[in-house]
């Protein structure tokens, strides 16, 4: 047995960051959404819906958080379209330069996200790197002006980051489907095609799901891709938030968007868990 | 003895049975490492054919030649008159009961067995009426809908067989398929699949390193050694008349004795038997229980031995024995009295089987 003061240097510390650092900002912020501000733009620490109401009354927000929910949609899809196949080939084609892929897949990982953002800008730019080969091949005359602060470049910037995301899992799922199912499906009389529909992808689904679960979470809360690179029309719900926690000054209303966006995301991870749950055999 | 090793080979179904399948000097190597050398057999419709061989031997790779998983490094494979090995393995009219059963984890046991049907993409009635019935045969019925996951070890591997049998393939390929279940279990499964086998009339490969579950299960049994076929014939003939030292000893237990053959007379320590056998060095395979307490006819070669060790076997017992000439001998005897000291044994020259010396591979 161990000394009740074991227990507690050991139980403490993490016990202790826990609360400082996770329990204690949560119910701040839950707090904070039921404050408001006055005209002269100090806190009123009476509570209130009134935060909640104006998020349902004002559509600004609203159609904030559906355009973020299609930007990271489809991220996810396109994020699955390449990782998918990647994970595919790395656990059933290649055999030689096996390990190499895979480094080279993780090690953008590495480098700092804001760098991988930069080049995005650096190449979608007016006068980037795209623009001129184009003019420099005279495929166009002027830059393309829907490459970079749109829509568009934010969901090309954050589908480049978060497809190692999808394809991590998608690959152990893969490398896990045991190769003797695949040889089983064949001695049936199953093609390869057949078999990749009927028995391999099925066994990869908890891999894609928790693939798709990242790519679109993390896409849903950023906000420097859309800093960066959305312009005005590629605003997220994660940049208002910073708006209103910075420069208007609106603690409340930001933490009643904050709140709301973090609800969401729970009951999203929990519905994927109980899928892959449904999804998992072995 | 002899008369009964002949009625064996008349009902060897190679004899009666046409050709379904055959292998047409196959080799195998896997880089530099040669795997299988040359290796021709053939197997008649309806045989059950046991490929017997220690691990490493080949014979999972050579079901796998067969089955289409690997592709042969040269040599033909034949079946029904259609060259096999140059066809895919989704084209091959050929099913496999994998060692771990290989069940499909996402499908129910009636999805599972209805699989190569809804691949061929039979009628719906003709499907449920088929898998019903291989069910029902398997004693199945009541787990139709469960995963895999949910049933035992032996609902399992029953599962691979009716998987493997409803397609109604002309050869059925088994590797290992009973080595995951325990004891009990397996013997119960040997008679089952014997019975099964005679049922269906589809001819089985069936890959074990079992010696045993092969004689019990086999019409004939081809013994696989490191890679080359060392002797094919009926389990009795092979226990009987094993070609080579090696099968003898790996075929049941054996006394393998060296004679100084001359003059039609073999001699090993103070021992001498006849034998059709040219003069020099002879190997001869004598059974344990070939060797019995002296008493019989004059013909026999008897002599006097110590009992060493003895080791009880419920209806038989193994003594070590040691010659007064200082050979010792395993002997298969009766278990019906305290066997003590010395004892007066004998055996018939026709049960010292000549054997070919097994040549050293690697």
């Amino acid at each position: 047995m161990f000394s009740r003061a074991y227990r507690a240097a050991v139980t403490l510390p993490p016990l202790l960051w826990v609360t400082v650092f996770l329990l204690v900002p949560y119910l701040l912020l839950f707090c904070y959404s039921l404050w408001s501000v006055s005209a002269s733009q100090t806190i009123i620490h009476s509570w209130t819906l009134d935060n909640y109401r104006e998020l349902l009354h004002k559509g600004v927000y609203f159609q904030t958080l559906l355009r973020s929910m299609w930007i990271a949609a489809r991220v996810t899809i396109f994020a699955l379209l390449l990782g998918y196949p990647l994970a595919y080939y790395l656990s059933f084609g290649a055999s030689k330069h096996k390990d190499l892929l895979y480094q080279l897949v993780i090690i953008p990982l590495w480098v700092s996200y804001l760098v991988r953002a930069y080049a995005w800008k650096t190449i979608l730019g007016s006068d980037g790197v795209l623009n001129t080969s184009l003019q420099y091949v005279h495929l166009t005359k002027h830059p393309l002006e829907f490459l970079l602060y749109s829509p568009f470049a934010v969901v090309l910037t954050l589908t480049h980051i978060y497809t190692p995301f999808t394809f991590l899992p998608i690959y152990a799922s893969l490398d896990h489907v045991p190769r003797n199912l695949v040889e089983a499906s064949h001695d049936l009389g199953a093609t390869p095609l057949q078999t990749f529909w009927r028995v391999i992808f099925p066994l990869s689904i908890p891999g894609v799901l928790a693939g798709a679960t990242f790519a679109f979470v993390l896409s849903l809360g950023d906000f420097l891709a859309p800093l960066l690179l959305g312009g005005p029309s590629g605003i997220m719900i994660s940049n208002i938030v910073v708006s209103l926690f910075g420069a208007a000054y609106n603690w409340p209303l930001g933490a009643a968007i904050s709140l709301c966006l973090l609800v969401f995301v729970v009951v999203l991870l929990f519905l994927s868990e109980k899928l892959e749950r449904k999804w998992s055999f072995q | 003895m002899s008369t009964t090793i002949q009625s064996e080979i008349a009902v060897n179904p190679k004899a009666t049975g046409n050709t379904l399948l055959s292998l047409r000097n196959v080799a195998k190597s896997f880089g530099r490492h040669p795997v299988l050398r040359d290796i021709s057999l053939e197997i008649a419709e309806g045989e059950f054919l046991t490929i017997l061989g220690e691990s490493g031997s080949g014979k999972t790779t050579l079901l796998r030649i067969v089955a289409g998983f690997e592709n042969a490094t040269s040599g033909e494979i034949w079946m029904g008159g259609e060259r096999l090995d140059s066809l895919p393995p989704y084209r091959r009219r050929v099913n496999t009961v994998f060692q771990n059963y290989a069940l499909f984890p996402h499908l129910t046991v009636e999805e599972n067995v209805s699989y190569g049907l809804r691949i061929a993409r039979l009628p719906k009635e003709e499907i449920a009426a088929r898998v019903e019935q291989l069910l029902a045969l398997m004693k199945l019925t009541p787990y139709a809908q469960y995963k895999p996951a949910k049933i035992s070890g032996g609902q399992q591997q029953r599962v691979a067989l009716a998987r493997a049998l409803v397609n109604r393939p002309r050869l059925l390929l088994l590797d290992e398929p009973l080595s995951a279940l325990d004891a009990n279990l397996r013997r119960h499964m040997q008679v089952e699949l014997k019975s099964l086998q005679r049922e269906v009339g589809i001819s089985f490969v069936f890959v074990t390193h079992d010696q045993e579950e092969a004689m019990v299960m086999s019409d004939r049994i081809a013994l696989l050694r490191v890679g080359e076929l060392e002797q094919v014939a009926s389990p009795r003939e092979i226990y009987s008349r094993p070609a080579t030292a090696y099968t003898a000893q790996f075929i049941g237990h054996t006394n393998l004795l060296r004679g100084d053959v001359k003059d039609g007379i073999a001699r090993c320590h103070g021992l001498a038997w006849r034998t059709g056998l040219r003069d020099g060095v002879g190997w001869f395979s004598l059974r344990p229980e070939n060797i019995r307490v002296a008493g019989g006819a004059g013909s026999s070669v008897r002599f006097r031995g110590k009992i060493l060790r003895q080791a009880f076997h419920g209806a038989t017992e193994l003594l070590q024995v040691e010659s007064t000439d200082g050979l010792v001998l395993s002997v298969c005897l009766a278990s019906r009295q305290n066997w003590q000291g010395e004892l007066d044994l004998e055996f018939s020259p026709a049960d010292a089987v000549p054997v070919r010396e097994s040549q050293e591979r690697n």
